[in-house]
């Protein structure tokens, strides 16, 4: 058996452990909190522009245009979000696995990072980190998805990628999180049209719209994501953190009654030679 | 029909809702006023000033970028830049200003002709906002 010492110390030193971890779990309650009003916030701008492309889009079936048809490249750019930090349980790994697991070829994806933790693990695997953008992650602002999005819609553009895919952390409520990606271009039409109460008129003209629109549309999704992901982070560290602490409540709780058993037998140690020793002498 | 509702949605906040009589902004196709009852639309947004017109009183504002949908009750903007008056820096607007416009006059092939004039057009917005 271990000694008193021994159990004593290692205690002591779960139970730091455990206060780190509480702290950590209170920080990212708050966090969490904010993260989820900003993506609150976030959702009707994104839903309202989802209605308008997909009935922009129904009323022009069967036009070419460039951001509707997947470019000559086979190559794929993916964004992936992830955070800085980690201790956040699976968050990072999930989003990782997308990728990891997907039958595509590394050497045909060209990934954006956001995210320390998402760039490391692909790194790791042998991806082609093309650009990494982590600063944005901290306070996602419109303007950076604005900014991310123009430099990827340039290279499609330019005919450099083909496709272009977004993988992030959907917010479900608190404790759910599912990690997805999703396609941003080419725009794909959704075959069930709601139909639309009353004719759209466009006063650019069709193409002309589309070539404005479709690019805003993008930079919402592409914000949406960032806002929706670091809700997320902050749900999956409170989690993992939640865990963490009763798994060390745990560990006090067995340790302690190592402790007293310890201290116990030693008691009755000390007695028993005591007396020996009072019997030896008289 | 003397009102319709006026929504404005930024990506981080709602912001502005409610009944307004008309509403002025700049588009693409240059300005443009809507009464009630508008013709079903959909226009894409330029920078400018926005002008709102409530029964009572008129705000302002300073719109970058977005894009409107019009229907004959409702008017929803998406606007992915906005501004009230108190939110603009009036010496970054003057700096932008000034900046576009050097810009814009000593042309370079590389210089990004249209990126410039919607610079300058954003610095104006602000700027007139402000007055």
């Amino acid at each position: 058996m271990a000694s008193m010492r021994d159990i004593k110390r290692r205690k002591g030193s779960i139970q730091s452990t455990q206060q780190i971890t509480k702290a950590m779990k209170l920080v990212s309650t708050v966090k969490l909190q904010r993260a989820r009003q900003n993506a609150e916030r976030s959702q009707e701008y994104f839903q309202c522009m989802y209605r308008t492309v997909q009935s922009i889009l129904a009323k022009t079936v069967g036009l070419r245009h460039p951001y509707l048809t997947s470019g000559q490249s086979s190559k794929k750019a993916v964004i992936v979000i992830t955070s800085n930090r980690g201790l956040a349980g699976g968050y990072n790994t999930n989003i990782t696995k997308l990728l990891t697991r997907s039958e595509w070829a590394k050497e045909d994806v060209l990934v954006y990072t956001v995210g320390r933790k998402g760039k490391e693990i692909l790194q790791r695997n042998g991806y082609r980190i093309e650009e990494d953008w982590s600063d944005i992650v901290e306070e996602p602002a419109y303007a950076d998805a604005m900014a991310l999005g123009r430099k990827v819609l340039d290279k499609f553009s330019a005919g450099q990628i083909g496709e272009i895919y977004l993988a992030y952390t959907k917010f479900k409520n608190t404790v759910s999180h599912e990690p997805v990606m999703i396609k941003l271009l080419p725009v794909e039409v959704q075959e069930e049209q709601p139909t639309a109460g009353a004719i759209m008129n466009f006063e650019a003209g069709d193409e002309e719209a589309l070539n404005m629109i479709i690019p805003k549309y993008m930079n919402s999704l592409i914000y949406g994501g960032l806002v929706e992901s670091v809700a997320s982070e902050n749900g999956a560290r409170m989690q993992a953190m939640d865990s963490a602490t009763s798994n060390a409540e745990e560990m006090i709780q067995d340790l302690t009654l190592l402790y007293n058993r310890a201290r116990q037998g030693s008691i009755t140690q000390e007695l028993t030679e005591i007396i020996a020793g009072a019997e030896a002498i008289s | 029909m003397k009102e319709f509702t006026l929504k404005i949605i930024a990506p981080d906040r709602v912001f502005f809702e409610g009944p307004v009589t008309a509403v002025e902004f700049n588009t693409t196709e240059g300005q443009i006023g809507v009464l009630p009852a508008h013709v079903p639309m959909t226009v894409i947004v330029k920078p400018g000033v926005l002008t709102i017109y409530e029964e009572e009183q008129m705000k302002i504002a300073a719109l970058h970028a977005g894009f409107a949908e019009i229907l004959q009750d409702r008017v929803t903007i998406l606007a992915e830049v906005i501004e009230w008056p108190d939110e603009i820096d009036e010496e970054r607007a003057l700096a932008a200003k000034q900046r576009a416009q050097e810009r814009l006059q000593t042309k370079t092939p590389e210089t990004d002709i249209a990126r410039a004039e919607t610079a300058l057009l954003r610095a104006l917005a602000r700027i007139s906002v402000l007055k």
